[in-house]
């Protein structure tokens, strides 16, 4: 990117830490630009802070979140997806945030697209919540003409200057002004009122909190991406999502070739969760079987929304992805039970 | 051969790296195949040796990870004494045989191909070219990825100026590799 950006019309900025990435990021964006940044590890843990003062400022960016094997410096160069929580839970406070798992090159040039117009729509920042396995793989991607993508900027105020207000807007996404368009803008981390400004008051406070929360939920449905492969009326169903999937498919083949009842959730917004297809499969699954790379993040929310549903677990640490024969041993016990 | 597992392994500065990703390009861009080619870091990638995995297949690839290759061409003894009895019973050995000796044995079955890659390259004038001979002995053996695709990708992807080296090189280890087959070199 240091490399092409500039080619294109872009800039490209080495900046001293990652705290200091994300800070330019969003004055970026302020100022009208589009713009990101990436990291792995320890870096994801550094940019909370500023992952924070984005939400808070509604400020629309895309952060790329390589996940390597943590906690600390853990395991750089091997893959784990162990910032799920994090990405949605690592900033103090209460928000809701948009994260796309992609699981193969395309997907990653795809959803990186997508995650700048969620960010632009929303009015929040989305992280691209990738791997080291699907960072450090290549294969064909398809690039589609310019004109053919769908590109997404932020609703701009229709009223006068003197008329506006950042955040006075009733709408759940206000339009946004930017820095030097002659509108008056004040941005700031603190709680604020609808001029921008700072106000401690409690009922701005929780007015402010539920509305960027509910910005993303009342329109959960719009953001979802998922596919269901399969039998439509499964009797065990994988969940996955990122590279964890390439191994699921496999596993998914096999049980098919095997003639068992099986399907597979392909979860590709990991935040807002996609809680509908799950309900929908748990009608007639007999359980699932979560397959991450971690100690059992997604399966939580897995056995929140599927609640009494036998769920199965194919955990992966140590920076392989998981071996689809203990996927198919899973799917096997589901099915022996049910 | 719908998914074809190729490893190819050597010390760093062969250009391993760089002839897995030619490889691969050439099968997808040129051959219109798919491919997918996994750079591993870490311990395996350090103390000069490198490898790199690749699977090509005309089906979409799923599983991007190299099980048992059908393929394995090594550069370096160690290599060797790392990969050999991974590849696959009825699979492909090619070594550069100044580099390579083969002990212990390759599982039966194997088929073995010795090409004095590093000796070709150096009568060539460049011995980096080394992976280049290596390419059109497997281009010739394993049909993997047509001729005209691989030199489409050769030229595109390695360094200005030294296209026409690379190609000869290139051409060397498949002519090498077809009078190998007929039993005009041993």
């Amino acid at each position: 990117m240091s490399r092409r950006l500039p080619e294109v019309g872009g800039v490209y900025i080495q900046m001293e830490d990652e705290l200091a990435s994300l800070v330019v990021v969003i004055g970026a964006s302020q100022a009208g630009a589009k713009a990101m940044t990436a990291t792995s590890g320890p870096g994801f843990s550094l940019m909370m802070e500023q992952l924070g003062l984005a939400i808070m400022t509604e400020t629309p960016c895309v952060l790329v979140n390589v996940m390597r094997g943590g906690p600390s410096t853990g395991q750089p160069t091997k893959a784990s997806q162990g910032d799920v929580m994090q990405a949605k839970w690592g900033a103090h406070g209460d928000y809701e945030i948009i994260a796309l798992a992609p699981s193969s090159p395309q997907e990653f040039f795809d959803y990186t697209i997508e995650a700048f117009n969620l960010s632009e729509t929303y009015r929040v920042p989305v992280i691209v919540l990738a791997d080291e396995r699907v960072a450090h793989m290549r294969e064909k991607v398809v690039i589609p003409p310019e004109d053919e993508i769908k590109v997404v900027s932020r609703k701009k105020p229709s009223v006068p200057p003197e008329e506006y207000l950042p955040y006075g807007s009733e709408e759940l996404i206000p339009p946004m002004a930017c820095l030097g368009e002659g509108y008056r803008v004040h941005i700031t981390g603190l709680t604020h009122n609808e001029k921008g400004y700072p106000d401690m008051s409690g009922d701005v406070h929780s007015k402010l909190i539920w509305r960027i929360c509910n910005k993303i939920r009342s329109n959960a449905e719009k953001i979802w991406r998922y596919k269901v492969i399969g039998s439509e009326r499964p009797e065990a169903t994988i969940v996955v999502y990122g590279s964890a999937y390439r191994s699921a498919i496999r596993a998914f083949k096999e049980a098919r070739r095997e003639g068992l009842s099986v399907a597979l959730l392909k979860i590709e917004t990991v935040w807002p969760f996609p809680e509908k297809p799950l309900l929908d499969l748990s009608e007639t699954s007999k359980g699932f079987i979560v397959v991450e790379m971690n100690t059992g993040q997604i399966l939580r929310e897995v056995q929140r929304v599927a609640g009494s549903s036998r769920v199965e677990f194919v955990s992966q640490l140590g920076g392989d992805l998981p071996d689809p024969r203990g996927i198919l041993t899973k799917i096997r016990r589901v099915l022996d039970h049910a | 051969m719908s998914r074809a597992e190729v490893v190819i392994a050597g010390f760093g500065g062969q250009g391993i790296m760089l002839a897995g990703y030619i490889l691969g390009y050439a099968a997808t861009i040129y051959d219109r195949k798919n491919a997918v080619q996994m750079e591993s870091y870490g311990p395996e990638a350090r103390g000069g040796a490198a490898k790199t995995e690749l699977i090509i297949s005309t089906e979409e690839i799923d599983y991007p990870i190299v099980e048992e290759p059908d393929i394995l061409v090594v550069m370096s003894q160690e290599a060797y004494t790392r990969y050999h009895s991974k590849v696959k019973s009825n699979g492909t050995l090619i070594i550069d045989e100044d580099l390579v000796d083969l002990t212990p044995p390759p599982p039966p079955g194997v088929s073995v191909y010795k090409v004095p890659a590093t000796r070709i390259a150096e009568a060539l004038g460049r011995r980096i070219v080394a992976n280049m001979v290596m390419l059109g002995a497997l281009c010739a053996i394993t049909k993997v990825v047509s001729p005209k695709a691989m030199e489409e990708a050769i030229k595109s992807r390695v360094p200005k100026g030294t296209e026409e080296l690379n190609i000869k090189a290139f051409r060397a280890g498949y002519d090498f590799a077809i009078r190998l087959m007929r039993g005009e070199v041993d």
